[in-house]
């Protein structure tokens, strides 16, 4: 071969503008920042449990301001949609075998749905809802 | 049978006399059934000779005419100019180096694809005389969907993982890795894990899922990659949470 071989440059923060597979797929990956910051959220109210009743009070006052209640709305959206996301892609990535043929996918969808509920069952029951 | 006018733009490269590709157009006169390859054909045949590209088969099994159809990879073979508009742009596949118009250079896929081992590594030697190696059809069930790669690398086009970091094994590969590996003949899962289960191998893949979406052919490799990514992490918590399992 004479000549050089061509490298197009792939531009390292904007490749993702250039196709709607790419734009729904950073979407999704961006999803997990407010259920980053949930987490943290959570830690530090375990945090302040530790400390006592005064600084439980503190952290729980602190959960109403509207402002507060305005992100848990946000990161509760995105948890949905993170969720669904990910619970729509679980066929591929666990496939179970049943002798000759798969379990469908809507039963591994299914499956993750009902364990979903199963657990948020569980946890409203011990929080006494 | 109608004809149609569609502009086709090709981007070309010629390595002796350019310094990067531009966009070339033509005209031509495509039959209601051609698909994409007849029209570029068409071109070679009867508007400009010196266009280059790869092709063979013309029925979606080769996988050599893989290239970019209004950005996405598409075979060209498979890909009818009815479900286009007018006007067409046609590229070599994206993430790999452009050796000549719409030919690509494949040694990185091709090279990769040796090292995941892509072939039988018995369990134990048998000889001829020691009859077949059996299976069942549900054991050949359980891999037969990765079997169906034909290396036509639109899936190393569509990945952007591939393209912002080259020396991630990639789709194809990995997904072939994976066939043989759920083979029941087959004993070379360690030596593949050493390529497979790495920061290059399975923990490269974010995930993006536009390998298996962009496959002309159904293999789901970002399906195969995930399935690896959970035996290679059943695999680490046996070894270290049951030190006394073989993994």
């Amino acid at each position: 071969m004479s000549g050089k071989a061509y490298i197009r440059e792939m531009p390292k923060t904007t490749w993702w503008l250039s196709h709607s597979r790419y734009r729904r797929y950073v979407a999704r990956e961006v999803t997990c920042i407010p259920i980053g910051i949930y987490t943290a959220v959570l830690i530090w109210g375990l945090m302040r449990l530790s400390q006592g009743a005064a600084a439980w009070e503190g952290f729980i006052e602190a959960l109403n301001s509207p402002l507060s209640i305005l992100f848990h709305l946000v990161a509760f959206v995105f948890a949905v949609v993170h969720t669904i996301s990910w619970f729509n892609v679980t066929p591929s990535a666990m496939r179970v075998q049943i002798g000759e043929d798969f379990a469908p996918g809507a039963v591994i969808i299914g499956a993750h749905y009902t364990g979903w509920v199963v657990v948020s069952l569980i946890v409203l029951f011990m929080a006494g809802v | 049978m109608s004809e149609r006018q569609v502009e086709v733009e090709i981007l070309r490269y010629d390595p002796e006399t350019d310094q990067a590709p531009k966009l070339q157009s033509y005209s031509v006169p495509c039959q209601e059934e051609w698909v994409v390859l007849d029209a570029i054909t068409y071109i070679k045949d009867h508007i400009d000779t010196t266009v280059s590209f790869r092709w063979s088969c013309h029925m979606a099994v080769c996988g050599s005419c893989g290239m970019m159809v209004n950005g996405e990879p598409a075979l060209s073979c498979k890909s009818f100019l009815r479900d286009y508009p007018d006007k067409i742009r046609i590229e070599p596949l994206a993430h790999f180096p452009i050796v000549r118009d719409l030919v690509v250079q494949l040694d990185d896929f091709m090279e990769k694809l040796n090292r995941v081992k892509p072939y039988i590594i018995p369990k134990e030697k048998k000889s001829v005389s020691d009859g077949q190696h059996k299976q069942s059809p549900a054991q050949l069930k359980a891999f037969k969907q990765y079997t169906l790669c034909i290396n036509c690398t639109l899936c190393y086009a569509a990945c952007p993982q591939y393209g912002l970091v080259p020396d991630f094994i990639g789709p194809a590969a990995m997904a072939l890795a994976h066939r043989y590996n759920l083979d029941s003949r087959d004993g070379g899962r360690e030596q593949r894990q050493e390529v497979v289960a790495t920061d290059e191998g399975v923990w490269e893949c974010s995930f993006v899922g536009a390998c298996s979406e962009v496959c002309p052919k159904q293999v789901d490799p970002a399906g195969a990659i995930q399935q690896m990514k959970i035996a290679s992490t059943v695999d680490w918590y046996k070894e270290h949470l049951m030190p006394w399992s073989k993994p």
